[in-house]
C-alpha cells in the first residue's frame, strides 16, 4: 500500500530526486560532482556535521555559488573537495567528489597534491594569510610557475609579467621585486589570483575573496574574476555570505544552514521567488532590500550545531512556518518550480500536495536514503 | 539630473569644509578637525594625515553615518571624538565646551557623556572578566553609587541590551558574535551617555545577527534619547540607521547630507562610484558599476588639490586635451599612476649616487612600462608623445619627482592643483521627514565640478561612460 501510494504521488509530481537525475544524464560538461558530502569533526564530547551530506555539481564555464552564514559549512565544503580535511575532521564513506570523473575522496595525499593548484585552484578570503612575508611577490609566482608548469628561469619572469598584467597591477616589471606588505590589499588578493593562474587551473575556489577588501576593490576584483573566467574557461564555486556578491557573480546558487543545502536555484529565480523560508529570512535581513518599510526582519535565535545526523528540519527551531512534523521528518529536497532547476528541502513543498502525503513523501524518502548508505556504505550510481 | 543648485554663493564662497553659522542647536559640533600621526621631529617622515580637516555638526538624537574605504579616517576621526586620539588642530564642541582643551578631572567628568562601541566584539571584552564585570568596569572607574546600585545597574543594563540576568557571571567566550556585541554596547551605555560612537558595531556578523543588533541601536536610541556617529563601510547598513550621512576619502568629507537625498541623488564624483560599488542582491540588476581604478594613496602623501582626482571618473581635463577618446586619457593616467608610484620610492644612497653618475638606466624598465601600456607610442597625437617621451627621460636620469610634475603640468587640471570647497549642491527641501532642520541637512559636497564654469557631474559622466571607445577602467590590455 505505502509503495502504491508513493509512485502514484511520485508520477503526478514533477518532482525531482536529485540523485538519479544527475545520474540519468552523463553531462560531459559536469567538471565537479559533490555527492552526499559528509564531513564530521570528531571531539572527545561529539560529533560534529560540519557538513552533512550535501549535493551540487559544477559545469565546465559556470559559476556557483555556496552562501550561507557563519558556522554553516561553507568553507568546510571547499577544504573537503581540495583535500585539506585533516583528524579530527573526516570525510565519511559515503561521502562521493568527482573531478572530472576521477573520485577525489579515493586520492592519495600524492593524488591529491598533482592536482591540487592546475587541477583545482583556490584563492582564500585573507590574502595576507596566503602570501609569504619574506619571499618577494616574483619569487612566489615563479615558484607556483616551476613546481606546477616546470617553467624556469627568464621565461618564468616573463610569464610572471604576463599574470601580474592579466590581474591588472599597474607597472608589473617593477612590482615583481616588491614584498607583500609594499601591496595594498586589493593588490595582494590581485597577486594570489595571479599566482592561482600560475598553475592553470580549470577549476577554481574562491572562498570569501573579497569579504576583507573595501565594495570599491571588491568591484574590481570580481570584475577580474569574471573576465578571467570568460578568458580562460574556467569553472568557478564561489563561496560568500554577501547576497548582493552571490547575485552579482553567480550562475546558481546554493543555500547552506548548518551543513545542508536548503535550496538550490539559478540565481535569478532564487532571489525573485525564495522559497525555503530560511532563504526568504536571510534575504529580508538584509537592510534596504525591501524600501519602505522601516525595522529589518530578523530570523529568531542562532545557528545550531549539528551534532548528530539529521532526524529533523535544522531550521524548525527558528522557522516561522514551522509545524509539528517539521522536528520529527528530515525534509528532503523536492522541485519547487516546473523544471526542476529549484529545489528546496523544506515540508512545506511540493505546495500543491495535502500535508500529509506530502509529510510521508519527505519521510519515505529520508528512510530510503539511510538505508541505501548503511547497507552500502556508499552510493551506487 | 539638474545642474547643481547654486543657489546659495555666499555660503560656496565660506572657508572649505565648513558648516557654521546654523541657528540649531547641535550636541556635537566639529571645526576644521584634524588628527596627524607622527611627523614630530625635524627628520621624521611627513606625519600620516588620518584626518585632515573635517567640519560637520550632529544634531541631538540623530544619528549621522560615517562612510569610506579603509585608510579614509573614519575610525580615526571617531576616536577623537571621544578623545581617545589627541587631535593636531580644530576644535570639537560638545554641548557649549571645547572638549579639545579637557583634562584631568574635567575630561574624566566628560567621558561620562561620550562612549564607543568598538567594532570587534572578540578582542574588545576581557575574556578573563565575567560579564557582569565587564558592564560594571565603566561605573567602578567612575566611581557610581555604591556596590550594591551598581550591580543593579548592570542587571538593568542586561535587560536593556536583551541579555539575560544569569548572563552576568558568565564569561565572554561562552557568548555568540552577536551576544558579545550586545556586552560593548552594554557597558558603553553604563553611565548614561548621550552620545555613542559605534565604530563598526555590526562589521563582524553575520546578517541576521547584524539585522537583530540594527534594531537593538533603534530601540536603545528611541528609549534613551541617544546621539549616534554611526562609523561603518556597509553602506547598505548605513542607509537603513542613519538620518544623515557624511562621506570620508583620504581624511576630508567628499560630500555629506540627509540620507535618502544623499543615496537617491549623490553628487559627488566619489559617492556615486562608492555607490555604485555595493553588489544589489538582485541578479536582474543592470545599473551600469562604475569601478575605479586603482587604490586610495598614501595618506602620507597625498595628491596635491582635490584628493580623489587620482581615481575620479569626472576629473576634469584641460580643455586642448579633452578631445582625446577615454582609451587614451585612461592610458595617460595609468602612466602618471606609475610615475607616481615609483617617485613615492626613496631611491637610497645608492640610487642618488648612480643618478649622479648618470647610469640610473642602466637596468630601467620604464619603457616596457610604456609600451605595455602604449603599445606603438608613435601612433598617438604628438601632445600626448611629447611630454610622455620627456617623461621617460626624467625618469631614466633618475628624477621620477621631475616627471611627476612635468605630467601634472601637462595633464593636470584645476583638480590636481587646488583643493575643492564643500558647497551647497541640493535645494530641495527634504526636511518634513528628517529629525534635524532644513539648513544643516543641506546636501554638501566637495568637487570642483559643482561650480558654476565647468560642466556638472552628470554631464561628464553622461559623455564618458557613454563613449563607446571606453573600455572598462579597471583593465587595459
Amino acid at each position: 500500500m505505502e509503495s502504491s501510494a508513493g509512485s502514484n504521488s511520485d508520477s503526478m509530481i514533477p518532482d525531482v530526486d536529485r540523485k538519479t537525475s544527475t545520474s540519468a544524464q552523463p553531462d560531459d560538461d559536469v567538471v565537479l560532482s559533490v555527492h552526499n558530502l559528509t564531513t564530521v569533526f570528531r571531539t572527545d564530547r561529539e560529533t560534529i556535521y560540519a557538513v552533512d551530506g550535501i549535493d551540487f555539481d559544477v559545469r565546465r564555464g559556470e559559476t556557483v555559488g555556496i552562501v550561507g552564514e557563519s558556522g554553516s559549512g561553507k568553507s568546510v565544503t571547499a577544504r573537503s573537495i581540495m583535500g585539506l580535511i585533516d583528524a579530527p575532521g573526516e570525510i565519511l564513506p559515503a561521502s562521493s567528489i568527482r573531478f572530472n570523473n576521477d573520485e577525489l575522496t579515493d586520492y592519495s595525499d600524492d593524488e591529491y597534491r598533482a592536482i591540487r593548484g592546475d587541477g583545482i585552484g583556490m584563492v582564500f578570503q585573507d590574502p595576507q594569510q596566503s602570501l609569504n612575508p619574506v619571499y618577494t611577490i616574483g619569487n612566489q609566482i615563479r615558484e607556483a610557475l616551476a613546481v606546477n608548469q616546470n617553467i624556469r628561469g627568464e621565461e618564468a619572469r616573463r610569464q610572471a609579467i604576463e599574470l601580474l598584467e592579466a590581474v591588472a597591477i599597474p607597472d608589473p616589471a617593477r612590482r615583481l621585486s616588491e614584498y607583500p606588505h609594499e601591496f595594498s590589499g586589493g593588490m595582494r588578493q590581485r597577486a594570489v589570483i595571479a599566482m592561482m593562474l600560475a598553475c592553470d587551473p580549470e577549476f577554481l575556489i574562491c572562498d570569501e575573496p573579497t569579504t576583507a577588501l573595501d565594495v570599491t576593490i571588491q568591484a574590481q576584483i570580481l570584475d577580474l574574476l569574471s573576465e578571467i573566467q570568460q578568458k580562460r574557461d574556467l569553472s568557478i564555486l564561489f563561496i560568500t555570505h554577501d547576497m548582493g556578491v552571490i547575485a552579482q557573480i553567480a550562475d546558481r546558487v546554493n543555500v547552506v544552514y548548518a551543513g545542508e543545502i536548503v535550496e538550490q536555484a539559478p540565481v535569478e529565480r532564487l532571489f525573485q521567488s525564495p522559497q525555503h523560508p530560511y532563504t526568504r529570512g536571510l534575504l529580508d535581513a538584509i537592510p534596504g532590500r525591501r524600501s519602505g518599510d522601516d525595522g529589518l526582519r530578523t530570523i529568531e535565535g542562532d545557528v545550531p550545531t549539528p551534532n548528530a545526523p539529521a532526524t529533523n528540519c535544522r531550521f524548525a527551531p527558528r522557522c516561522p512556518k514551522a509545524f509539528d512534523e517539521c522536528e520529527a521528518v528530515p525534509p528532503q529536497h523536492v522541485s519547487v518550480d516546473d523544471n526542476s532547476t529549484h529545489t528546496a528541502a523544506c515540508l512545506l513543498y511540493p505546495a500543491e500536495m495535502e500535508e500529509s502525503p506530502r509529510v510521508a513523501k519527505h519521510r519515505r524518502r529520508a528512510e530510503t536514503e539511510t538505508e541505501a548508505d548503511a547497507n552500502t556504505g556508499e552510493y551506487h550510481e | 539630473m539638474s545642474k547643481t543648485v547654486d543657489s546659495r554663493p555666499d555660503e560656496s564662497a565660506r572657508s572649505p569644509q565648513l558648516e557654521s553659522d546654523v541657528t540649531t542647536d547641535p550636541l556635537v559640533t566639529v571645526k576644521d578637525l584634524k588628527t596627524y600621526y607622527g611627523g614630530d621631529g625635524a627628520f621624521a617622515d611627513p606625519p600620516v594625515k588620518a584626518v585632515d580637516g573635517v567640519s560637520f555638526q550632529i544634531e541631538r538624537g540623530e544619528t549621522l553615518g560615517l562612510v569610506g574605504e579603509s585608510g579614509s579616517g573614519k575610525t580615526t576621526l571617531g576616536r577623537t571624538l571621544v578623545q581617545l586620539e589627541t587631535a593636531t588642530a580644530g576644535d570639537i564642541t560638545f554641548d557649549g565646551t571645547d572638549v579639545t582643551t579637557l583634562h584631568g578631572d574635567s575630561l574624566t567628568e566628560w567621558r561620562q557623556r561620550a562612549q564607543i562601541v568598538f567594532q570587534d566584539p572578540e578582542s574588545s571584552l576581557n575574556d578573563r572578566m565575567t560579564v557582569g564585570e565587564i558592564i560594571r568596569e565603566p561605573l567602578d572607574a567612575h566611581e557610581w553609587g555604591t556596590k550594591s546600585e551598581r550591580r543593579n545597574r548592570v542587571q538593568t543594563l542586561l535587560a536593556d541590551v536583551g541579555l539575560q540576568p544569569e548572563h552576568y557571571v558568565r564569561y565572554p567566550h561562552q557568548f555568540s558574535g552577536g551576544q558579545r556585541q550586545r556586552v560593548g554596547i552594554a557597558r558603553a551605555l553604563a553611565l548614561e551617555p548621550e552620545f555613542l560612537v559605534l565604530d563598526e558595531p555590526v562589521s563582524a556578523l553575520d546578517v541576521s545577527v547584524q539585522a537583530k543588533i540594527i534594531s537593538l541601536l533603534d530601540d536603545l536610541q528611541a528609549k534613551f534619547g541617544l546621539t549616534y556617529l554611526f562609523i561603518a563601510h556597509d553602506l547598505s547598513v548605513v542607509r537603513h540607521i542613519c538620518d544623515r550621512v557624511a562621506v570620508l576619502y583620504l581624511g576630508k568629507i567628499m560630500e555629506i547630507g540627509e540620507t535618502e537625498q544623499l543615496y537617491q541623488n549623490p553628487q559627488n564624483p566619489y559617492t556615486r562610484a562608492l555607490l555604485s560599488a555595493i553588489p544589489n542582491p538582485d541578479p536582474q540588476d543592470e545599473t551600469a558599476r562604475i569601478t575605479l581604478p586603482g587604490t586610495p594613496p598614501s595618506p602620507r602623501d597625498p595628491p596635491t588639490g582635490c584628493q580623489f582626482a587620482t581615481r575620479c571618473p569626472a576629473k576634469l581635463r584641460p580643455s586642448e586635451l579633452d578631445h582625446l577618446d577615454a582609451t587614451t586619457w585612461e592610458r595617460i593616467e595609468r602612466f602618471r599612476e606609475v610615475v607616481r608610484e615609483r617617485s613615492r620610492v626613496d631611491p637610497g644612497v645608492r640610487g642618488r649616487i648612480t643618478r649622479q653618475l648618470g647610469v640610473f638606466s642602466a637596468h630601467d624598465d620604464i619603457d616596457s612600462a610604456v609600451t605595455d601600456l602604449f603599445g606603438d607610442l608613435q601612433e598617438f597625437p604628438p601632445a600626448v608623445v611629447n611630454p610622455i617621451e620627456s617623461a621617460v627621460e626624467h625618469i631614466k636620469s633618475g628624477y621620477p619627482e621631475k616627471a611627476r610634475e612635468l605630467l601634472r603640468d601637462t595633464f593636470g587640471s584645476i583638480c590636481d592643483r587646488e583643493e575643492p570647497t564643500l558647497q551647497a549642491v541640493n535645494d530641495t527641501d527634504t526636511s518634513q521627514n528628517s529629525k534635524v532642520s532644513s539648513i544643516a541637512t543641506t546636501q554638501r559636497s566637495y568637487c570642483h565640478c559643482h561650480k558654476s564654469e565647468h560642466d556638472d557631474v552628470s554631464t561628464i559622466f553622461d559623455r564618458r561612460l557613454n563613449d563607446p571607445d571606453a573600455g572598462t577602467h579597471s583593465s587595459v590590455d
